[in-house]
């Protein structure tokens, strides 16, 4: 469980973030949602703690991150998976190498373990004959489950994603999120993903976190949001005709 | 910057491999170019030398002895820098600057990775044997001058050769060294400084690498002024 607690960042006297607080649940997934510029790559930086906070302070199993010392801050990073908007594939390595390098730099096993571990991964992800391809000689979606098996290679108890179907094909989008969601459970993991993909909101969404111009607007489930009469939620969720069709005909069913 | 390159070391397997691959692109892959440019600039310098020698009191084996002063005091430790900046140099600042942009780096940090030891160390290490480069470029920039000469028809072998071996002060040579040893450390630093630091997309690498080029020559030249201003005087 991660627990937010009214945290603010501001970058050149620009508040990017103000006054955040909420809790992400161990073994949901957890979306963080918002127009481009609302602050939701900042906040997911902030959880990360690859971007320092000027106030508040986020919990990990109610230990606080700033009060972390330097090996409490190490371990903790093993136990963080993240998957980057671009992958953030190593390119001079193969599909393999990129997923057992987190396992060689941050543990002792053996060599034969690891790429065990690897394989199990890749199966688990269903990455096909790409063991010795490097990230540029497979497709966006292919790359996506490459960034999620380095990111659950080392069990972590923490599963980061920053807009993991942004560029894929709707199909894939939702085999993506899908595959995100059973991994969180059968991990029993605390998944944090930030999307603007309101696709991902009703398969997925079971906390939802709005954020509009930096600061929390609205958080609910994906059933709240059907009801909410949060003007700006709706406006952001219900852009698009189709999914305005979609909520009229579940108000009146 | 500096002290976490020096901190929280990677694991040494994960090292060794990153300095083997880097000696492999920076030295190795460097090698090429500077014997190609050193053998025909050595070349061009002794047959400068050659022609402007009017005077026929003067001796033809000073050929040999300003190509010898030339190359090993100047052209071989400062010039092959200044063209490495723009070979290893932007090399370096490219590579860890497109790092950042495709957020690897990011990567990295967040799996509680010393990025710093990580991407830089390996560099400064492997740009520690620079100074056989500068050695291979000494060597063929004499080589390339005693061609030059000789098959030019300038001066006879043996003027050359004796040229090359009169009035040699061995502190020039250490001096060099001193020098190439302090350069390779600013040619491994300064374009991961650039690289590292950056933000930006594809646009801002080409920028990053541009100007780690120009600061980079620039440290060159005024620390080789310093040294020389230093050591020399």
């Amino acid at each position: 469980m991660i627990k937010v607690k009214n945290i603010s960042k501001t970058f050149d006297d620009t508040p990017v973030l103000e006054g955040i607080s909420t809790i992400f649940d161990k073994g949901k997934t957890n979306l963080i949602i918002g127009q481009s510029g609302s602050g939701k790559t900042v906040f997911l930086k902030c959880l990360l703690g690859l971007v320092k906070t000027d106030k508040g302070q986020i919990e990990f199993e109610n230990k606080v991150f700033d009060s972390m010392s330097l090996k409490e801050r190490s371990i903790l990073r093993q136990e963080i998976g993240m998957v980057f908007q671009g992958s953030a594939l190593f390119d001079s390595m193969t599909v393999e190498q990129n997923i057992m390098f987190p396992m060689q730099m941050l543990t002792n096993s053996e060599e034969d373990e690891v790429r065990d571990r690897a394989n199990q991964v890749i199966k688990r992800v269903n990455l096909v004959n790409a063991n010795e391809k490097f990230p540029d000689e497979i497709s966006g979606g292919m790359k996506k489950r490459v960034a999620i098996a380095r990111a659950i290679v080392m069990n972590p108890k923490y599963l980061f994603c920053d807009e993991p179907n942004s560029g894929l094909d709707p199909k894939t989008a939702i085999l993506i999120d899908n595959l995100i969601q059973e991994i969180t459970k059968e991990y029993d993991i605390t998944t944090v993903i930030n999307t603007h993909d309101m696709n991902s909101v009703m398969e997925i969404g079971e906390k939802i976190v709005f954020l509009k111009n930096g600061v929390k607007a609205w958080e609910g489930t994906k059933k709240d949001i059907f009801n909410t009469d949060n003007a700006a939620v709706s406006s952001f969720v219900y852009s698009s005709d189709l999914f305005k069709k979609v909520r009229e005909m579940y108000l009146k069913n | 910057m500096l002290q976490s390159v020096f901190g929280k070391f990677t694991k040494w397997k994960i090292l060794k491999q990153l300095i083997l691959k880097d000696i492999d692109v920076l030295i190795i892959g460097s090698l090429g170019i500077v014997s190609f440019i050193s053998f025909f600039v050595g070349g061009v310098v002794a047959i400068q030398t050659a022609l402007n020698l009017e005077n026929p009191l003067l001796p033809k084996n000073l050929i040999g002895f300003a190509t010898r002063q030339s190359v090993i005091l100047e052209f071989a430790p400062t010039f092959i820098s200044i063209i490495m900046a723009g070979k290893v140099g932007s090399y370096i600042t490219s590579s860890i600057g497109t790092m950042r942009v495709t957020e690897q780096i990011d990567a990295l940090e967040v799996m509680g990775i010393n990025t710093f030891n990580y991407l830089i160390f390996p560099k400064i290490i492997a740009l520690s044997l620079y100074p056989l480069v500068i050695c291979t470029s000494m060597f063929l920039g004499i080589f390339g001058g005693y061609i030059g000469c000789v098959y030019g028809g300038f001066s006879s072998s043996g003027e050359f050769i004796e040229g090359i071996q009169m009035d040699l002060i061995p502190f020039h040579v250490t001096y060099a060294f001193i020098k190439t040893a302090f350069f390779s450390f600013i040619l491994a630093t300064v374009p991961s400084f650039h690289g590292y630091f950056m933000t930006g997309g594809a646009l801002e690498v080409g920028k990053a690498s541009t100007i780690s080029f120009v600061w980079t020559s620039v440290v060159i030249i005024l620390l080789n002024y310093l040294i020389t201003q230093l050591l020399l005087t």
